[in-house]
């Protein structure tokens, strides 16, 4: 039975909604990360004198530590943006979905 | 100095293990701490309360091993953030910002940036599909026998080495922080973490990590404040006292010898990233939630904590290079920039005695004390599963066994690995046990890791290819690391190491996967075909949660 439930939802286009948007939403957050990620890395590993710079003269805010500061921020929020956007528009849609799927076995 | 840093940096490689703390620190057995020991009692007699309450609400197999799915999203991200931030995040990450500087930064971006990605690509369907195990999830639509033994199997390498790996730096840290003998030290965490386990199952454990995670958070947060407060909360002024007095001067806060190679560096990057998302007592907090919405709230809460306790414990050891570094009571024979009492990861310790007295330090020392016992507590609670839900209730009884039957061979698995545990602790007590953490998070990225992603992922992935992927990881990295320096050399004494790195994860990864690809793609029997048919279904409920075990509470 569940087997039919499944096949009903794979056909609703609905699923196919789902599917793409959230998996493009949740792709694209990723590659945001990975690159930053490991782009951070390869400075690290290939220009480390940059890092150790200060943001401006007189300043003694070295670019590495400000960079990295801003990328446990921002990392940090790009979780909360998807949280908000899947438990929210996404899980109305999967919710609308499952709705469907057992109306139709009446 | 570079082999010194390179041990730190091998050390700490977890974050989350405590790998040898004493081996500097010439094994000095300090002087017993009460204020310590009175607040660990404390903290002992409350969640032995929690341990008796949970006792009572644990009936079912789904109570025993995730709580009965009741966790909320909140309690789940403290709880996950206990887990990650263990006694070495604490001690060794403020020791290595205190010798190293910069360097202790990224490693902790390292450690956060595999949060994020979690998020992204696998709670959700982790949810939706697990119950138990992360196996239940590999072998959803495979061969039940033979794939959940292969989990079970790499699931009992990374928990056994990483319990090694625990209780040896317990017992050494617990004979610094409270006076008390290492074997005594060895039997008190293996006896607790049995008590917990065994009565109380995921509730226990889980409400031990959450109130020891609080307890953290705040401890760490108040020694900051109060030493903080010392430069008027102005990282300039911090940063230029701390380049003024610091050897490494204004290189301080540059990268430095730790990640100067390239491949060692994006090869513990993956490790780190990946490591973290194949560790099978931080997949098991996935199905503690009730729905994949309060999953992906844990993971929000849980790198929210992550990360701001990083960047407290950085600032930590920052303020302790000026703080701790110039004051004599710290150093043997109050020789400022000699050895530090206690060695290096004692570092933590004296900046709270060194802002807040005897009070901040017991506190911390307890808190660090509670740490690991929550930790093996976790991992204990891992392998049991692993051996009564995988192996016994799957593969030996083939889903036959009772509830009853499996929540007993689950409690006996417990008392076996806690006895194991105390033995291998006590064995291992005099060996450089580094590598053990670098294997069990190799054997996660290259064998956890990758199976598991494919089989959510990829339909093509068959019986023959997970096996051929996950047994290739398991041993592709435990030869690695075996081969690598900080065994061939430094455990077995060989003169140059066959294996040039230290970390196996850029070379063990891919064996996995490219095995995994291969043998799935040339696997043209019956039973493949159904497999991967069968995936369309599992498609559709990770992607839904249609079908999904839900909370029984």
């Amino acid at each position: 039975m569940s087997s039919v439930m499944y096949e009903r939802m794979r056909v609703n286009p609905k699923f196919q909604k789902l599917v793409q948007e959230r998996g493009r939403f949740a792709w694209t957050l990723s590659a945001i990360v990975l690159i930053l990620f490991y782009g951070f890395f390869m400075l690290v590993a290939f220009n480390p004198g940059l890092l150790a710079q200060k943001i401006s003269e007189g300043s003694m805010w070295p670019i590495g530590y400000t960079i990295e500061l801003c990328l446990f921020v921002f990392f940090w929020l790009l979780t909360v943006v998807y949280v908000r956007k899947a438990n929210g528009e996404f899980d109305d849609l999967t919710a609308d979905l499952i709705k469907d799927a057992q109306k139709e076995k009446l | 100095m570079h082999r010194l840093t390179s041990a730190i940096a091998l050390l700490f490689l977890s974050g989350l293990a405590f790998a040898g703390p004493a081996m500097d620190a010439g094994g000095a057995k300090q002087a017993t701490n009460w204020h310590a020991i009175i607040m660990f009692l404390i903290f002992v007699a409350m969640t032995m309360g929690i341990t008796y309450w949970a006792a009572g609400r644990t009936k079912s197999t789904a109570d025993f091993y995730t709580a009965g799915g009741g966790i909320t999203g909140f309690q789940n991200g403290l709880a996950i953030a206990g887990d990650y931030m263990s006694a070495a995040t604490l001690l060794g990450l403020t020791a290595m910002a205190y010798t190293a500087g910069y360097d202790a930064y990224i490693y902790m971006l390292a450690f956060f940036a595999g949060w994020p990605i979690i998020l992204f690509l696998m709670a959700e369907r982790l949810r939706n599909l697990g119950r138990f195990t992360f196996a239940d999830i590999t072998s959803y639509r495979l061969d039940q026998g033979k794939v959940r033994t292969m989990a079970a199997i790499s699931s009992l390498v990374v928990v056994v080495f990483y319990l090694i790996a625990q209780m040896v730096g317990a017992g050494q840290l617990i004979k610094l922080l409270f006076g008390l003998d290492y074997n005594i030290a060895i039997f008190v965490v293996g006896i607790l973490m049995m008590v917990y386990v065994t009565l109380g199952g995921m509730v226990a454990t889980t409400w031990v990590q959450i109130i020891k995670a609080c307890m953290l958070l705040f401890g760490g947060t108040l020694t900051l404040l109060l030493a903080y407060v010392q430069f008027g909360f102005s990282l300039t002024e911090l940063l230029t006292q701390a380049e003024a007095l610091h050897k490494l001067g204004p290189k301080l806060m540059a990268p430095g010898s730790l990640l100067a190679d390239p491949i060692t560096a994006i090869s513990l990057g993956l490790g780190l990233m990946f490591g973290t998302a194949g560790l099978p007592h931080i997949l098991m907090r996935f199905f503690t939630v009730g729905n994949a919405k309060e999953a992906r709230k844990s993971v929000l809460y849980a790198s929210g904590f992550v990360g701001f306790f990083f960047n407290v414990i950085f600032l930590m050891g920052l303020c302790a290079i000026i703080i701790v570094g110039q004051n004599p009571e710290f150093f043997e024979g109050g020789v400022v920039g000699g050895k530090i009492i206690g060695g290096g990861n004692m570092v933590a310790m004296h900046l709270a005695k060194a802002v807040g007295g005897n009070m901040l330090l017991g506190f911390l020392a307890a808190v660090a004390f509670a740490t690991i016992l929550a930790v093996v507590s976790g991992l204990a609670l891992a392998g049991a599963s692993a051996i009564s839900h995988d192996i016994y209730a799957r593969v030996i009884r083939k889903g036959q066994a009772t509830e009853k039957e499996e929540i007993r061979v689950s409690r006996f698995a417990t008392i076996g690995l806690g006895m194991l545990a105390i033995v291998l602790g006590i064995l291992f007590e005099k060996m450089n046990i580094a590598f053990m953490v670098g294997l069990a998070f190799g054997v996660a990225a290259a064998a956890n890791f990758p199976v598991l992603i494919l089989s959510m992922y990829w339909k093509g992935l068959t019986t023959r290819g997970a096996l051929w992927g996950g047994y290739g990881g398991v041993i592709s990295a435990v030869l690695f690391v075996l081969f690598s320096k900080s065994v061939w050399v430094d455990v077995l004494g060989n003169k140059a190491a066959l294996f040039p790195y230290t970390q196996p994860a850029l070379f063990a990864m891919p064996i996995a996967f490219i095995f995994a690809y291969i043998f799935s793609k040339s696997d043209t029997g019956p039973r493949s075909k159904l497999e991967k048919e069968a995936f369309e279904d599992q498609y559709v409920r990770a992607q839904t949660g249609f079908g999904a075990s839900g909370a029984s509470h």
